[in-house]
């Protein structure tokens, strides 16, 4: 059969014999968005890119919850009675196909009167009219073609949160008032007397004066209070030389204009502060669309249906929940408080919260906690406790997250300006001493000379520079790092502790043993077909893994929940499940998850479940554990420790069955003893752990899925190159030690004009801007030579 | 009064100009999102219904 492709999606639908309009359909979803697109002359859609879409999916019931006029209050930008505007992040949105259908939504439906999409943030920003349509309305629209909105509980301060664009507001204030004081210092730059310059200096130097008042008192406010909040805790920073400077350079040049002795540093001044706002500037790299600062409430939904003491169903949300409240949680959802089940089969994905690969089944009466999610059919539970007080939600009250980890953390920038600081001070109070014997009149000019051109400004601007160039350069490998001084620690840690789940181990692979005797190929093909009619997750991987076999019509098939799988060919019969429910007794004891067979009542064998461990993983511990002090820290049981220690190199430290409090602990426990750790995690059970260690990384198979809250990102597929990424962190900081020599040298250049008392205005104005630039030149090169060759070790692991 | 008055009074307001035109645009968010607008502006020429020629948005390349 030819193969072929869904029209919507791109998906096999070789099978599916769904054809309309000459075109072939994965499942009917599909067809259904295609029917809506050209019913509606939509059909562009497909024009931009091939088969963008994606298969809308089942949301009966789940956005009840947006009947209730308190939560969608709560969600909405603006709201008054025809209009509403609402903002909705929509995963899905990957290409100008989405773009385009997004913004074209008042086609499909006459109320919403314009859509925008931000694509970096993958939003839309939706504006209808409420007259015969509702939020409700717009998000199973939304659903019906594809493009289903994430609405989580994090979303419930919605159209609070005000962009900061301080930053760029100075920065443009500085860049405007150099280049007007710049324009106004040619003159005297090109003239120093004459008629001309004698008659109209005093306009341009006044001119200058007023151009630089926002700069210092605006722009530049931020070093003035770091450097006072400096001074008050007693530590000597970078702002304090930088203000000092500052400082001195507005009061001597406007004391030079009122007593008419000299035209000023103005132009030095509003550029100092112009370069080091640009290297802020620099140094802030934003993922929009990746988010380090996620909680629980990221996960969490924001309504859940309660059910009343007289069986109706309403939405609440879920701050509302009460202890002893009777929820109902439906099929996929999150449950959102510790419960006790009450009605239904739950099979609860606990992945989220330990870090455990395998679904537990649950009976009534037994204990569930917040965050895990059902997975089979709807299920009634009595809420134990309130939101706050769960499980899960508690490890936030820990006061680690509270924390701001750069606080306690000195920079190198901040290790040197001390040193810097007072050997200015020093050169300045000799030179000044040494002109006051010889010519006094000369004394202050030098004092103030040498505090103007000691300004650390090159000093200041190496470490943004450097760092933020490789902000960039590891977000383009893949590896999206908070902040600059993420990148300064990583280069300082000295232990790398590792989840298991999900961090080492692939999450959606696994291979499988089997172990037994061997089945006949009859055998195969019902075994085959029997998996084929589950859907439990066991048999779906297994169904995968198997062999392609023909499939045969089963005469009967029954599934025995929680047990196993029974079915019945001509003569044969096989059950395929857990070890009592084949008839196999003699079990021995293993930790790992396996799936035993039988044929006409007689034990055949059993496949095992193994984790599949990420490409490259013992060449990347051989290679770190020279360097690094390595340990694993596993939230699942040790049924993979022999596995492990065969793998990994021998002096690996491995812990199993570690709770989310166990990990944190156990980081704060080292260190407290001088250690700096570096954690590798991926789930909400890692969360503590992430925020408490000197650098958290969060490995994720798809970035613009959820991460717990971390210091970076790391893309799966990169895993293997983490070696390179602290490598090239250590040689960042190599190349800020030169850096900072390059701008001493600059320094002693300029102090020699200046303890001689030579300094003119048009020297600081060349020696500042140059030292600045080539300082920023420097690092720019280096930091392209160190930064992790990209294709060379893709292809180093590709041969494995 | 002299010319030069004139001329640094011009050059001033015109800079000034310019400067709130920055501000203006960067409180309007103009600045915020700087991917999808240069996708937008391309689809004007698709909204003409009858076969839309395909242009390089089809590539692979424009996913993000």
């Amino acid at each position: 059969m030819e193969h072929k492709t869904c029209f919507h999606c791109g998906l096999d639908s070789t099978t599916s014999e769904i054809i309309y309009d000459d075109k072939s359909f994965c499942c009917n979803g599909c067809k259904t968005v295609y029917e809506i697109f050209s019913a509606n002359d939509l059909t562009c859609y497909y024009d931009l890119q091939n088969a963008p879409g994606t298969t809308p999916k089942e949301i009966e019931g789940k956005y009840n919850f947006l009947d209730n006029p308190k939560i969608v209050e709560r969600l909405l930008e603006f709201n008054d009675e025809k209009t509403q505007i609402v903002t909705l992040y929509i995963p899905h949105i990957h290409c100008s196909s989405c773009i385009w259908i997004l913004e074209n939504l008042n086609k499909l439906h006459p109320s919403v009167s314009s859509s925008i999409v931000n694509f970096g943030k993958k939003t839309v920003r939706v504006n209808y009219n409420t007259e015969h349509f509702s939020l409700k309305g717009l998000v199973k629209l939304l659903s019906s073609i594809g493009y289903e909105p994430f609405i989580s509980l994090d979303d419930y301060s919605v159209g609070k949160k005000n962009v900061d664009r301080s930053l760029i507001y100075k920065l443009g204030v500085a860049s405007f008032a150099f280049g007007n004081i710049m324009f106004l210092s040619f003159p005297e730059y090109f003239q120093v007397s004459g008629f001309w310059i004698e008659k109209y200096a005093p306009v341009f130097r006044w001119l200058m004066f007023v151009f630089s008042l926002p700069v210092v008192f605006y722009s530049a406010q931020d070093y003035f209070i770091s450097a006072y909040k400096g001074i008050r805790s007693k530590i000597l920073n970078i702002d304090v030389p930088i203000a000092l400077g500052a400082a001195v350079l507005f009061i001597r040049s406007t004391a030079e204009i009122v007593f008419n002795i000299g035209t000023g540093f103005f132009d030095s001044l509003s550029g100092l502060i112009f370069f080091l706002l640009l290297g802020k500037f620099f140094q802030q790299k934003t993922y929009t669309f990746l988010s380090f600062e996620r909680d629980y409430k990221s996960y969490f939904p924001i309504g859940i249906t309660k059910i009343l003491s007289d069986n109706s169903e309403t939405s609440i949300q879920v701050y509302d929940i009460e202890k002893g409240d009777r929820l109902l949680i439906r099929n996929e959802e999150l449950i959102p408080v510790d419960c006790i089940l009450i009605k239904g089969k739950a099979r609860i994905d606990y992945s989220f919260v330990t870090g455990e690969s395998e679904a537990v089944s649950k009976q009534s009466g037994d204990k569930l906690f917040a965050g895990g999610k059902q997975l089979n059919g709807s299920i009634e539970v009595d809420a134990l406790k309130t939101v706050e007080q769960s499980y899960l939600t508690q490890l936030w009250s820990n006061d680690v997250f509270s924390k701001n980890k750069e606080d306690g953390f000195t920079t190198l920038t901040n290790a040197i300006s001390k040193r810097f600081t007072i050997a200015v001070l020093s050169i300045a109070i000799v030179a000044t001493s040494y002109w006051l014997f010889s010519d006094a009149s000369k004394a202050l000019n030098v004092f103030t000379s040498v505090l103007i051109i000691a300004c650390p400004c090159a000093i200041a601007l190496a470490a943004p520079f450097t760092f933020g160039n490789l902000l960039r350069i590891f977000g383009k490998l893949k590896f999206y790092a908070k902040n600059a001084s993420v990148i300064e620690q990583l280069a300082a840690v000295d232990t790398i502790i590792f989840d298991k789940t999900g961090t080492i181990t692939a999450n959606k692979e696994t291979s499988i043993e089997y172990n037994g005797l061997e089945l006949s190929e009859d055998e195969e093909a019902l075994l085959k077909s029997t998996l084929r009619n589950s859907n439990h997750p066991l048999s779906r991987s297994l169904y995968s893994l198997l062999n392609d076999n023909d499939i045969v019509t089963l005469d009967t098939y029954e599934e025995h929940v929680g047990k196993g799988i029974e079915a019945q060919h001509n003569q044969d019969s096989i059950k395929i499940g857990s070890a009592p429910f084949v008839g196999y007794t003699s079990e021995t004891a293993t930790l790992n998850t396996a799936v035993h067979v039988s044929t006409n009542n007689k034990y055949k064998g059993s496949f095992t479940f193994y984790n599949k461990y990420r490409k490259g993983l013992s060449k990347l511990f051989n290679k770190l554990k020279k360097e690094y002090d390595l340990v694993i820290l596993s939230g699942d049981n040790a049924g993979e420790k022999e596995n492990l220690t065969k793998l990994l190199p021998a002096k690996t430290k491995l812990f199993f069955n570690q709770k989310p409090e166990d990990k944190l602990e156990y980081i704060k426990h080292h260190q407290n003893s001088g250690a700096k750790v570096l954690m590798i995690g991926d789930g909400l059970n890692d969360a503590g752990a992430l925020a408490q260690s000197n650098v958290g990384i969060a490995i994720s198979e798809n970035v613009n899925v959820f991460s717990p809250a971390c210091d970076a990102i790391l893309d799966a597929t990169k895993f293997n190159q983490l070696y390179h990424f602290i490598k090239a962190s250590k040689s960042a900081i190599k190349i800020i030690k030169w850096s900072f020599l390059l701008s001493l040298i600059y320094n002693c250049i300029g102090l020699y004009f200046a303890v001689t008392g030579q300094l003119a205005p048009v020297i600081a104005a060349i020696l500042m801007p140059l030292s600045s630039i080539s300082i920023v030149v420097f690092t720019t090169i280096c930091t392209n030579i160190i930064a992790p060759p990209s294709l060379s070790i893709g292809e180093e692991y590709s041969d494995e | 009064m002299s010319v030069i008055y004139i001329l640094l009074t011009i050059s001033i307001v015109v800079a000034i100009g310019f400067f709130v035109a920055f501000i203006v645009a960067v409180k309007r968010g103009q600045f915020d999102d700087s991917y999808t607008p240069s996708v937008r502006m391309l689809f004007e020429d698709e909204l003409v219904k009858d076969k839309p020629e395909k242009t390089i948005l089809t590539k692979e390349d424009q996913q993000f």
